[in-house]
């Protein structure tokens, strides 16, 4: 419950941040895909100076016994994976997160992009077989 | 030195920084209660859960709930931000390039378990090879058809 409220709560400072940084914005994204606006690296930048630290000094979490540990594959499928998603990133200038807080923004026509997404998830998991190797 | 921000942040920079340092603000906060390294694009997998059984979805039930409230602060944080001191924004991109780019970000996003949030701030954040790896793959592609489709159209 506490948790939960603590997610609910970094999520909600999380969408303001990225409503207020314009990467709700799939045309500020755009932007600097194509190196007109390099803006989207001060926010990932900005992001990781305050992540990273908090990451890598936390011992104790104050609801968990410990941190999770944090888990990437690299693989064929995954990297698969990247690419697609770097096409999708390219043709429409959304990303999963931008996306939900860019529906907070009012953006309706963002709700085609998001139930794209999600279609494309179910579709992945459905037809490509269900996971990538857990030890690669 | 002026000029040459300016030529590479026309819009300024603190906009963005500021946006920058909450969203980090944000992902910082849930790890210091909970331990987690919140990404976004695992609700594409996890919210599944909840309607079929099928194993390829159950691979995130543990993870469904908080995945979830994270969804919904993320569009109540945009919300709340918009209603106090921003202005609603509706975008111009076409809808057949949000729905194709929807559905290529959404598969993409789940075979390789994170996005712009999930490999680009946690995994960095954490020192992760296999997350720069994919960053560096998914930003290049993402550059390359921005410059194609700015070409075809």
């Amino acid at each position: 419950m506490k948790r939960g409220l603590a997610v609910l709560l970094g999520g909600i400072i999380f969408g303001a941040g990225l409503a207020h940084s314009g990467m709700t914005k799939p045309e500020v994204v755009l932007s600097f895909l194509t190196f007109e606006d390099m803006g989207l690296m001060l926010v990932m930048g900005g992001a990781i100076a305050v992540t990273l630290p908090t990451f890598r000094f936390l011992r104790k979490p104050l609801l968990a016994p410990a941190p999770e540990p944090f888990v990437a594959w690299l693989n064929p499928r995954t990297i698969v994976g990247s690419v697609l998603f770097g096409v999708g990133w390219g043709i429409s200038g959304v990303c999963p997160g931008a996306a939900f807080a860019s529906a907070g923004t009012g953006n309706t026509p963002i709700l085609v992009a998001l139930g794209g997404m999600f279609l494309g998830g179910l579709v992945q998991g459905v037809v490509m077989k269900p996971e990538a190797p857990l030890d690669s | 030195m002026d000029e040459w921000i300016t030529r590479l942040f026309p819009h300024g920079i603190s906009t963005y920084l500021v946006g920058g340092l909450l969203v980090g603000l944000g992902t910082s906060l849930i790890f210091v209660f909970t331990g987690i390294r919140a990404g976004a694009s695992g609700v594409l997998t996890s919210a599944f859960s909840y309607v079929t059984s099928r194993s390829s979805f159950g691979l995130l039930k543990g993870e469904r709930a908080w995945r979830t409230l994270l969804t919904l602060g993320l569009i109540a944080g945009a919300a709340l931000y918009t209603l106090a001191i921003g202005e609603p924004f509706r975008t111009e991109i076409p809808l057949l390039n949000l729905a194709a780019g929807g559905f290529l970000v959404g598969m993409g996003t789940r075979a390789a378990r994170g996005c712009t949030s999930g490999h680009g701030i946690c995994g960095l954040s954490s020192l992760s090879g296999p997350s720069l790896v994919h960053v560096c793959t998914f930003m290049g592609i993402a550059m390359l058809t921005a410059y194609v489709v700015g070409r075809l159209t």
